[in-house]
């Protein structure tokens, strides 16, 4: 028998019973084997936390890296092997807060990596502190007056910095997560998908009942081309809450920007003879 | 025979393009150079100096000593005119104020004004040059074709023939026959090192002196289809070059000791996730910014232990912009072989140190990389970190084999790479990781010995104090004095055998380091129990000239 034809999931976990995460894992094996790629040519990326568990899990290849490091990696493995499937399971305090800077330059290299974002607007694998997205007056251990700084918008942000493709999905709507998945991964370019979910140890707020009754799909006609359309409706939050693909362009990505990169032999395969560097000793004549 | 000529002024002035021109001039013309360079961390202004040394033999570091003076700038004068010869010169425009009976002042800015184009004033300079030294003058017209062309080539080419006229032969000068060489800095050395062993993946974010390295790589890019990514910063960089090296291109990141703070946790990564990295630490002192344009061996100790609890490594440090070269490719050879970060430690000296050399032998260099293939992994479900005797597992690359896949894991983890919390496998791949140090000690190279084999004074160093050493260790041989020294190259893991044999025959030890406590002498102590007692320590930014290291000798001997 061929080993790992198919993707599949590991029965034991270190999440908690009716954990969101649960939700994204079951959404990303089935779009992994419906879009018929093979377990060898995918990577797994993520970094520290709960969410970023999710390598463990799934029988693809994996880097779980550093807290906050998740996208650098992912971006090393992409230019040295193009052909790689290169995708980002990580929370929202790696992506958002320890390595928000890594988010911002990501953005604008714009690189062929499908990136999603575990939100559930707390600190989990910490046990329950804010996070980026926590919202304001949320009481906390730390923060024990409630949170006093403004939450990150993480879907404006990325619409702002130019990003290439922007969604938001909801854990506890397969359907429609499946949906941003599959257009993610098959997106050219960097693909953000930031998704709502439950914290159920430690985020009593922000619940499943709480985004069930608030999320909306946006409609049929959103323009998702239309960038200033998309920031504004991506400053919703409140009452309703829109997922659905905000924005989506067609621009050149990190690998078609150099061309020896996208039309040229893959860097991992490359056989490299010390002698053809010898002709570059004449700069030094 | 050789001379010292120092050039200095304000950033900006030109003296680079005329320092520039008259190397280039000097090696076409078959001697050799040492090229040094003083500068203040600024683009415009401030004193900046830079010396070049040439001799009709090779050189391997600077001197005090300066036969001219080229002065843009007063303030160079009065700050270096104590170490001009007394046969020395000082040439300078005429419109400096200088009370130096060996100061010379030419008309370099009227002539350049009369040419009509102020900007030719250096190359009136390179032409008085040119002649003072008997330097063929065809040579110097050949080595401006290649900065200007047209009109511009035509002036310059007048002007230089002006300078020429301004004065007479001085000095007197062997004639070299024509040679085949190459004349490169540390940065370049180990740019052009880590071409030749196929690096293909470079990520940097600029820090002087460390940027030479990355500018140098990004030049070929295209050439060799090769890919450099300026990162955000240096946590960044060295995360990608992790991530395109587990993706299997050979990668390497090159920063300061700044840069490399900010890598640490990147760097005990590497080691838990057994995945190869070259990183350069191109050292300035520190702790914080520091002098940011000085060189410095201040960050030994701190690149030994980098990163938290312990991870199997190496650490290389750089004698020489020659040995530069090869040891970047080796430096690939064994982080591939034991999976592990290794560190390559050079220093602002060194990087921006220019010297002549015969050119490197690029057949000398083989890559390997020690990867696995199908045929040894089997069918069987692959185990990355599978536990082996020499704790080396067999590595292959994603994607390569249909069927099997891998990952790797910054938590400890089982032989599959996947999180583990149970003491027992913890100490199985602790104890793996660890055993690779084994094989390492095989690999590490005893230090370079000079001078003196049974020498009454032994002078130890490491790194780029090496080109001093063997300057000063020449002298004490010329004057009947048994000195010797041992220069480290590997230092970590420390290679003991020939410190320990040195030590027994040698009356005194003297360990002479760019850092304020010793650390290669506090590591000496720590890995072979002979105790360093006497120790020069240098921490002012500059480095050890030979005649320093000489004084400093004589006045204990």
């Amino acid at each position: 028998m061929m080993l790992n034809t198919r993707f599949e999931q590991s029965k034991e976990t270190a999440w908690c019973p009716g954990c969101g995460n649960f939700g994204i894992m079951n959404a990303l094996e089935s779009v992994l084997n419906e879009l018929e790629l093979k377990p060898h040519e995918v990577v797994i990326c993520s970094g520290i936390g709960q969410a970023a568990k999710m390598p463990q899990y799934i029988n693809a290849n994996g880097f779980n890296g550093l807290h906050g490091r998740a996208l650098p990696p992912a971006t090393g493995i992409k230019i040295a092997n193009k052909n790689l499937k290169v995708i980002i399971n990580s929370g929202e305090g790696d992506t958002y807060g320890e390595g928000g800077n890594h988010f911002i330059h990501t953005i604008r290299r714009n690189i062929d990596i499908a990136h999603f974002v575990h939100n559930n607007q707390i600190y989990g694998l910490t046990k329950g502190q804010a996070s980026p997205t926590t919202d304001m007056r949320f009481v906390t251990e730390v923060q024990a007056g409630g949170v006093i700084l403004e939450p990150l918008n993480p879907v404006a942000l990325a619409i702002t910095m130019g990003a290439s493709f922007v969604a938001r999905s909801f854990s506890g709507d397969r359907a429609h997560l499946k949906e941003m998945m599959k257009a993610a991964i098959t997106h050219k370019g960097y693909a953000l998908v930031d998704i709502l979910q439950p914290c159920i140890s430690f985020n009593k707020v922000n619940t499943f009942k709480f985004y069930k009754e608030r999320v909306y799909h946006m409609k049929e006609d959103y323009d998702y081309a239309n960038k200033a359309q998309a920031f504004e409706r991506s400053l919703e939050w409140g009452d309703r809450i829109p997922i659905g693909i905000f924005y989506r362009t067609e621009k050149p990505s990190y690998m078609e920007k150099i061309h020896h990169l996208s039309d040229g032999e893959i860097l991992a395969d490359k056989k490299p003879d010390p002698m053809e560097a010898e002709k570059f000793m004449d700069d030094f004549r | 025979m050789n001379y010292n000529i120092l050039l200095g002024g304000a950033a900006g002035q030109g003296m680079n393009t005329v320092g520039g021109v008259l190397e280039k001039v000097i090696t076409r013309a078959g001697y050799y150079i040492f090229f040094h360079k003083d500068y203040m961390s600024r683009v415009r202004g401030g004193h900046n100096f830079n010396q070049l040394r040439f001799s009709d033999t090779p050189l391997y570091t600077h001197q005090e000593k300066i036969d001219m003076i080229i002065a843009f700038s007063e303030e160079t004068v009065e700050k270096h005119r104590k170490d001009l010869t007394d046969n020395g010169i000082i040439l300078c425009p005429t419109d400096f104020n200088v009370a130096d009976p060996r100061a010379r002042a030419l008309p370099f800015k009227e002539i350049a004004k009369e040419l009509g184009n102020v900007k030719v004033f250096g190359t009136v300079i390179v032409g008085a040059v040119v002649k003072m030294f008997k330097l063929p003058l065809e040579i110097a017209e050949g080595v401006l074709s290649e900065y200007f062309s047209g009109e511009i080539l035509k002036l310059n080419r007048e002007a230089l023939q002006r300078g020429y006229g301004l004065t007479e032969e001085k000095f007197e000068l062997p004639v070299s026959e024509l040679k085949d060489t190459i004349t490169i800095n540390g940065n370049q050395a180990v740019g052009l090192g880590a071409l030749a062993a196929g690096c293909t993946f470079f990520s940097g974010y600029p820090m002087t002196p460390g940027t030479g390295v990355m500018n140098y790589i990004a030049s070929k890019q295209k050439a060799l289809g090769i890919v450099v990514e300026q990162a955000e910063d240096e946590i960044a960089a060295l995360n990608m070059v992790l991530g395109a090296s587990f993706a299997g291109a050979r990668a390497m990141t090159s920063t300061s000791g700044g840069g490399y703070s900010l890598m640490v946790e990147a760097i005990g990564l590497a080691g838990i996730i057994e995945t190869p990295a070259v990183i350069v630490n191109v050292q300035r002192p520190g702790p914080a910014t520091g002098l940011p344009t000085r060189t410095a061996q201040g960050d030994l100790k701190f690149v030994i232990s980098a990163a938290q609890d312990e991870i199997p490594r190496m650490v290389i440090s750089l004698r020489s912009a020659e040995e530069a070269f090869y040891q970047t490719a080796r430096a690939f050879n064994l982080a591939d072989k034991y999976q592990i970060p290794v560190t390559i430690l050079s220093d602002q000296y060194l990087a921006d140190g220019g010297v002549t050399m015969p050119p490197y032998d690029f057949s000398k260099i083989k890559i390997e990389r020690y990867l696995a293939d199908a045929e040894e992994i089997g069918e069987a479900p692959y185990r990355r970190y599978k536990i082996t005797e020499d704790g080396i597992s067999p590595r292959i690359i994603p994607g390569t084999i249909p069927g099997q896949v891998f990952m790797v894991d910054s938590d400890e983890h089982d032989e599959f790479g996947h999180i583990i919390e149970s003491g027992e496998l913890r100490n199985q791949m602790m104890e793996k990781r660890m055993k690779k140090m084994d094989g390492i000690r095989q690999d590490v190279r005893e230090p370079w010995h000079l001078g003196s084999e049974n020498p009454e004074l032994l002078l130890v160093g490491w790194g780029s104090v090496y080109g001093a050493f063997k300057e000063a260790v020449e002298r004490f041989g010329r004057e009947g004095k048994e000195v010797g020294a041992l220069v480290f190259g590997d230092v970590w893991p420390l290679p003991i055998r020939k410190i320990t044999a040195y030590a027994k025959k040698a009356k005194r030890i003297i360990t002479v380091e760019g850092n304020y406590s010793g650390q290669l002498a506090e590591l000496i102590q720590q890995e072979t129990c002979i105790p360093m007692k006497e120790r020069f320590n240098k921490y002012d930014g500059r480095a050890w000239s030979h005649e320093e290291i000489y004084r400093r000798v004589q006045e204990v001997l």
